[in-house]
């Protein structure tokens, strides 16, 4: 595979802050690849993803640099970006038809009407209920899943490269969430995607991604093939964290019996 | 003596022309210091449940019987005595709070309203639920904005506890937690009811959280109940397709290498 990005030293300051967000990262990006980012909350993931996208916030400064040998991404264009809260995504007024069009007709100067066709299909590929129908219905006509669905297909409209997904699955029910995460899987594996999956769930990355980065206050604490790091983990942080984690097989914290 | 018991509990929601059936026809009980995990997908109902038994939502039909008592023709002084004994804890932690409240003010609210302890014993008992749910004394004095999530968590905990509840409906309560802080919440919460006996009707979409600490589970679907048994029975051998889902759902750490599709139905 070849190489996306090397990020080179950054470190993040939003303004006002005492602390970097992000101190002195270090590690590269292959094209292609589905990279997990795992912290806990406030561990600099959705700084990461926005330095990243260039989406940072007026007034923060940067060090360190990011080297695209193959240029830097146009966000919308190069690069897709779904967030935790659709809403925040998605634009009230507009239809979802609308939206999604958008993006294509924008960056893959289509006409209108191709633009229209192209969100048709966009929402057939993220599997949407009656695609038809939601191309006319407004973002408050539909569930939290669905909006999540309308979000990925705007992102993926214009067919970009890169697909940031940050936390975008964490407000939806299991069932949708482990829906959406197979259905990002398909979308980026079809499209030879580089997918950058931000999550604090170490457990649903290591159903898909191929690489994980930890994170912690800031600081990348270890990288490596999700096999490796999930069999031997290097750092002590990355332990508490498998050992943290609960599915059903896990003993349960109360007795059985019934009372 | 049983005590939470719901019969026929029916609410339909009638907005914007739709008609939605939020509740049809809900069975449960619920014995004292016990704990039942209440399922279901988005929208399957459990937070009207959740709230109706709170009284914050009439309910078009059926019963409620808390502590033996007709809990749904209680009304004015009758039901505000009463409400000390059944509390809430919700997902939106920050939501729940006055956000210029002060976390001292915040546990000392119910201890005031419900006349728990003697005025003059008020602070101490503050500090002492503060230190029950492992926070310092100190934190007393800060803003419920000054803390994390997971702090304002334990301290939406400790004023459910304040009035010495025998039931506390939690919906969604570790939702929104990180998974290492997600742990401890429910250890918190487990300890509480060893200790107190109190009984938890834990509403969630997490099977992986349920079956932590549920004695019995219950899935919705629809507003309607599809299965109901042990957390045991429900995990090894689900009935439903919801279920099922629900199971399938849940993320377990996988150590071989990454294949697609890992998500059956
Ligand atoms: N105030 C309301 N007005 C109209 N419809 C409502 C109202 N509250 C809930 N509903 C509808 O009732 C149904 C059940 O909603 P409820 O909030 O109980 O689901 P839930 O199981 O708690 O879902 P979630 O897991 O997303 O919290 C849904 O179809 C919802 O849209
Ligand atoms: N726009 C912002 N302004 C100031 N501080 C911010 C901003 N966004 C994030 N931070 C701070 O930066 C740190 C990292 O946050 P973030 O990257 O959002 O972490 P995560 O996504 O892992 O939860 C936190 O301390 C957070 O409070
Ligand atoms: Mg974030
Ligand atoms: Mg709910």
């Amino acid at each position: 595979m070849s190489e996306l990005c090397d990020i080179r030293g950054v470190s993040v300051l939003y303004r006002g802050q005492p602390i970097p967000a992000l101190k002195e990262i270090e590690f590269s990006i292959a094209a292609g690849e589905r990279l997990a980012i795992i912290g806990e909350s406030g561990s600099g993931k959705s700084t990461l993803a926005r330095v990243l996208a260039g989406l940072l916030p007026p007034g923060t400064k940067v060090s360190g640099e990011i080297c695209w040998p193959g240029g830097r991404p146009l966000p919308g264009r190069d690069l897709g970006f779904v967030f935790q809260d659709p809403s925040s995504s998605l634009n009230p007024v507009l239809t979802v038809g609308e939206q999604v069009a958008e993006g294509a007709r924008r960056h893959l100067g289509l006409s209108w009407k191709q633009a229209e066709a192209r969100a048709r299909e966009m929402l057939e590929k993220v599997r949407m209920p009656q695609p038809e129908k939601t191309l006319k219905a407004f973002p408050h006509q539909l569930s939290g899943g669905q909006r999540q669905r309308v979000a990925i297909a705007a992102a993926l409209a214009a067919k970009p490269g890169i697909l940031i997904a940050d936390e975008a699955t964490s407000a939806l029910d299991m069932v949708v969430q482990a829906d959406i995460v197979s259905l990002l899987d398909d979308l980026v594996r079809d499209a030879r995607m580089t997918l950058i999956f931000v999550t604090h769930d170490i457990a649903l990355a290591s159903g898909f991604a191929d690489r994980v980065a930890i994170f912690r206050d800031g600081r990348l604490v270890e990288t490596g093939s999700t096999t490796a790091v999930l069999a031997s983990p290097g750092e002590t942080y990355t332990k508490t964290l498998l050992a943290s984690h609960r599915d059903l097989t896990t003993r349960p914290l109360i007795e059985d019996a019934v009372g | 003596m049983t005590l939470l018991e719901i019969r026929n509990l029916s609410k339909h929601f009638a907005s914007g022309g739709r008609n939605v059936a939020a509740l049809t026809d809900i069975f449960l009980t619920l014995e004292p210091g016990e704990t039942l995990g209440l399922a279901g997908a988005s929208g399957s109902g459990k937070s009207t449940l959740a709230r109706i038994l709170m009284r914050l939502l009439p309910a078009d039909r059926g019963s409620i019987r808390f502590r033996g008592e007709d809990w749904l023709a209680l009304s004015g002084a009758g039901l505000r005595r009463r409400r000390a004994g059944m509390q809430m804890v919700f997902q939106d932690v920050l939501g729940a709070f006055n956000p210029r409240a002060t976390v001292a003010s915040v546990l000392d609210d119910p201890l005031r309203i419900h006349g728990v302890v003697p005025k003059a014993e008020r602070r101490g008992e503050v500090a002492a639920l503060l230190d029950r749910v492992g926070l310092p004394t100190s934190y007393a004095d800060r803003s419920i904005r000054e803390i994390s999530g997971g702090q304002r968590q334990r301290i939406a905990i400790a004023r459910a506890i304040a009035t010495r509840p025998s039931l506390i409906v939690l919906d969604e309560a570790v939702s929104a937690l990180d998974v290492s802080i997600r742990g401890k919440i429910l250890e918190l919460l487990v300890e509480l009811q060893r200790e107190r006996g109190i009984a938890y009707l834990f509403v969630s979409h997490d099977l992986a959280v349920l079956r932590a600490v549920s004695h019995r589970i219950a899935v919705m679907d629809a507003g309607q109940l599809v299965e109901a048994g042990t957390a045991r029975q429900m995990i090894e051998n689900p009935q439903s397709p919801t279920a099922r889902a629900l199971i399938a759902a849940v993320p377990r750490l996988m150590t071989g290498p990454p294949q697609g599709h890992k998500h059956e139905f």
